[in-house]
């Protein structure tokens, strides 16, 4: 075998591995080295990453198997010293590794801009996994300084302010990512940005950073004084060229390849962020994929040229949507067309020379980017189509407004994913070849695969390939009111910082004035679980049993259930249910399952009155009709039982005392158990905990309604504490993810207890769930009868007026 | 007809409903918006549910036993469903709501 090392495991070399084991699995044997202590991941999605929109986990491309099974070794947070040609070895930090061949992938560095105190803690670059990470480790309310206005900027400050953080973005032109945008698309963008709360400022020129030892305020040259905890240096990347310019290679801005991807020594070679081409560099990855499709092709002998293509440029912003191509400079001999729709917030511009398309600058609908981009490289004469070119594909040749159509005209060789470089034929023969869905498009093709813009676009093609057979799937809209999904829509909400419904219904764009009896609950419920302070629930989008506190029944009467915290009861508070029961003739009582009591037919106006009368002794709302914790079911424990190993009745007590209140996306019930004889059915709960000798089993996800499911572990621990820490911490979860009317066990199909597991074993994360829970609970852990018995409230439980008696004369 | 002061229009939050009770029944109040007031039967023609009850969107309710869902304007059942429910003239004036007396049955009260 021949012996490949690599240095540097970034997105290119990533490629070049996977394109080799897949062409030659037995040719090579790899070392590959990492500056970083990992191994491949999508840079590109750190953005996601930053902003809380995904974890670390989502975006490793290489895992520890994936090299295992390639017979990779790994040599990960080693530095190279230096690289000696004359006997084929690279000298790492512990110990030289020989080579037959050498593939240098080291990237780039950022430039951190020489300023006075650029080397004060608290000073950062936004390029790698340690980098997002500080800016994570920022507290809530923390101050960001971000310097440069460009792509990597912008999705920083947008990161850093979902986060929570003060953010301030300067940037030296005039106006914002002035490489991709005109001014008129750099002040949508803009005005988007401090929509959010982000602070703009252009034409802003760093003079110095100031602080003791750590960053405190950043001065400009016109003598502004911004107070600052954290500094992110945005403003460019250098190629980092330092190993092969010591080792003696060929280097000008960066290190110099062929179109074979060879340096100025036969045996070595070099992609990605580090080379020069023709006196270009590269930055953006579809460049990078196609140079590792030819280095791949080189090592295995194989005939192949790099030439690099157009670019186009796609801003992940969540909710900013942003497209560039080609060239927008104005000049002589060119034309602009221009659309603009500003109540919609869209602005459109198509540079036009020659009858040729030669730039696109798009804001607030970019739909048709990739069609414009196609006709951009394809240099299309686009003289018969000037007059309605900007409207897009749709309006072409009388074809009807169909984006389906639109996108069964592209040809074969459209590209589809700018990341990948897939185009459109590739994609229609993986799915001639049994390719039916977007999961196994993505896996055959890697389409979509990377930054996702394109995912859309690919579940056209399948539907315009498949036809009938394939059925979109996906955004299952929340109802006739809106074509999001309810996973668009608590993302937007997010994203978006909507906080009101009627914000949601103007800005998602509501078919209907406010709304129906299926999005209102679900989007009240999003509102109040993102916006704890900033959200007021709205009981008039609350199903009857929320508004009124009772579940209705079928003759119109209600049911009162009052809490009895863990199931255990008094005799007093017994009897207070027995004199309610007579006093307001209640029909039914019955013993629920919950381990407490209903009282069934309860006429509505007497609802106030027999809370004030239940809250007088002590009880209180049991939420039996809540999208909210119902009740927490126990045994006796160690408190009477001869085989309880732990006190699951004070545990239970507790559970329920920390989590009464809160609202959920579906009902929640819980159990605690005192030994694994399980009398309290724990193991059928959203969240059922059994005690052993040695700890708590926390169990998630059962169910036993109309799935019958038992508990995943979740994790088991030493301690009562963390049983309530975990637990409460898991509710969170749920509350911020799942999907409104999702059980706990139904959320866990969908984003697999694997990912729960992960994101609640970080103890910071769990501590950070605790407090946002702990803080919606300062708002709604309050008892609804109480609050609505009172005078003025209890009004509204009778009739308005009554005309059938006789006006008094 | 003879308009009969039934109450204020806060008394109805926005989006929500109220009972009056008439010799025809009861009937439900809606306020679907500022000052927007309809009047229908109170109960839902499937199987009799409160509609006061529901959740109001837009000029319907949706009855909260079974997602019917019905035009406050005309009564006529939406969707797929068929079925009327009575409906009365009302009015808001000056913040006040005034129903039709002789519509939901009672004599003029003069």
């Amino acid at each position: 075998m021949e012996r490949l090392v690599v240095i540097g495991a970034g997105m290119a070399s990533g490629r070049l591995l996977e394109h080799l084991f897949e062409a030659a699995p037995e040719k090579f044997e790899v070392t590959l080295f990492n500056a970083e202590p990992r191994g491949n991941y999508n840079r590109i999605m750190l953005s996601p990453v930053l902003s809380g929109e995904k974890s670390y986990a989502e975006i490793v491309t290489h895992d520890d198997d994936w090299y295992a099974a390639h017979g990779v070794t790994c040599r990960f947070g080693e530095r190279i010293r230096r690289i000696d040609r004359d006997r084929r070895v690279v000298v790492g930090t512990t110990g030289e590794v020989p080579y037959d061949r050498l593939v240098i992938a080291t990237g780039s560095d950022p430039f951190i801009v020489p300023c006075p105190g650029h080397d004060l803690d608290g000073v950062i670059a936004y390029r790698d996994l340690d980098d997002t990470n500080r800016m994570i480790d920022q507290p809530q309310g923390a101050r960001a300084v971000v310097i440069g206005g460009g792509l990597l900027g912008l999705e920083a400050a947008a990161g850093l302010r979902l986060r929570g953080m003060e953010v301030t973005v300067l940037h030296l032109a005039g106006h914002l990512m002035e490489r991709q945008l005109d001014p008129a698309a750099g002040y949508l963008l803009r005005a988007d940005l401090e929509r959010r709360g982000i602070t703009v400022m252009t034409q802003a020129s760093t003079k110095c950073i100031r602080g003791d030892g750590k960053v405190e305020t950043v001065e400009l040259e016109d003598g502004t004084v911004l107070p600052a905890d954290l500094v992110v240096m945005a403003v460019g990347i250098r190629p980092a060229v330092a190993l092969a310019r010591d080792a003696g290679l060929t280097v000008g801005r960066a290190i110099e390849v062929d179109a074979q991807m060879q340096t100025s020594d036969p045996d070595v070679f070099a992609l990605g962020e580090c080379v020069e081409f023709t006196g270009q560099l590269f930055g953006l990855v579809a460049p990078l994929y196609d140079q590792a499709k030819v280095l791949a092709a080189t090592l295995l002998g194989q005939e192949a040229a790099f030439a690099p293509k157009q670019l186009s440029t796609k801003l992940k912003v969540t909710g900013c949507d942003l497209f560039s191509a080609g060239d927008f400079a104005e000049g002589p001999g060119r034309e602009d067309i221009v659309f603009r729709d500003p109540a919609r917030g869209i602005y459109k511009r198509l540079v036009v020379e020659d009858d040729r398309l030669v730039g696109a600058v798009m804001y607030g609908d970019t739909a048709d980017g990739n069609w414009f981009f196609g006709l951009i490289k394809d240099g299309t004469d686009v003289s018969e189509m000037r007059e309605t070119l900007i409207f897009g594909p749709a309006y072409q040749g009388g074809a009807a407004a169909d984006p389906m159509a639109a996108v069964a005209a592209l040809p074969a060789d459209a590209e589809i994913c700018g990341c990948n470089g897939v185009c459109k034929g590739q994609i229609v023969s993986a799915i001639e070849g049994g390719a039916t869905d977007l999961g196994a498009v993505r896996a055959q093709t890697k389409a979509s695969a990377s930054c996702g813009t394109c995912t859309g676009l690919v579940e056209q093609v399948l539907a315009a390939t498949l036809g009938e057979a394939f059925a979109m799937p996906a955004a299952q809209p929340v109802c006739g009111c809106t074509d999001l999904s309810h996973e668009d829509v608590r993302r937007l909400i997010k994203a978006q910082e909507l906080k009101s419904q009627p914000a949601v219904w103007q800005e998602l764009g509501w078919r209907t004035p406010n709304g129906c009896h299926v999005c209102r609950p679900a989007v009240n419920f999003y509102l109040l679980a993102d916006w704890p302070l900033e959200y007021l629930d709205d009981p008039q989008s609350r199903f009857v049993n929320e508004r009124k506190h009772a579940n209705i029944q079928k003759d119109g009467t209600f049911s009162v259930v009052p809490r009895m915290w863990g199931g255990i009861t008094s005799a007093a508070e017994l009897r207070a249910i027995a004199d309610a029961a007579e006093k307001y003739d209640v029909p039914t009582v019955k013993v629920t399952g919950g381990q407490r009591i209903d009282l069934l037919g309860v006429k509505g106006e007497d609802l106030p009155a027999m809370w004030a009368d239940l809250n007088a002794a002590g009880l209180v709302s049991g939420h039996a009709y809540s999208k909210g914790l119902r009740t927490v079911k126990t045994c006796v424990g160690t408190d009477h039982c001869r085989f309880g190993t732990q006190d699951s009745t004070g545990l239970g007590i507790r559970l329920e005392r920390r989590l009464w209140g809160s609202w959920t996306p579906h009902k929640v019930k819980l159990a605690v158990s005192g030994c694994p004889r399980n009398c309290a059915e724990a193991t059928c709960k959203d969240v059922g905990i059994v005690c052993v000798d040695s700890g708590f089993e926390i169990g998630v996800g059962g169910a036993a309604g109309m799935d019958v499911k038992e508990v995943e572990r979740l994790v088991k621990v030493a301690t009562e504490d963390e049983a309530v820490e975990w637990t409460v911490a898991f509710v969170q979860l749920y509350r911020e993810h799942a999907k409104y009317l999702d059980r706990p066990y139904k959320w866990l199909s969908k984003v697999g207890l694997d990912w729960v597991k992960e994101t609640l074993s970080d103890a910071a994360t769990r501590t950070a769930l605790v407090e946002r829970f702990d803080l919606s609970q300062t708002i709604y852990q309050t008892d609804p009868w109480a609050e609505l018995a009172v005078r003025e409230k209890a009004r509204a439980f009778a009739p308005i007026a009554d005309l059938t008696l006789e006006a008094a004369e | 007809m003879s308009w009969i002061d039934i109450g204020a229009l806060d008394d109805i939050p926005l989006r929500g409903a109220r009972v009056v009770k008439t010799p025809a029944g009861c009937v439900a109040l809606f306020r679907t918006a500022g000052a927007e007031v309809f009047a229908t039967s109170n109960t839902c023609a499937h199987k009799g549910g409160p509609l006061a009850e529901g959740i109001v969107h837009d000029r319907k309710v949706t009855c909260p036993l079974h997602n019917w869902v019905w035009s406050l304007e005309t009564g006529e059942a939406q969707g797929a469903d068929e079925g009327r429910i009575a409906t009365y003239p009302v009015r808001v004036e000056g913040g006040r709501i005034l129903i039709d007396a002789e519509a939901v049955g009672k004599r003029s009260a003069a």
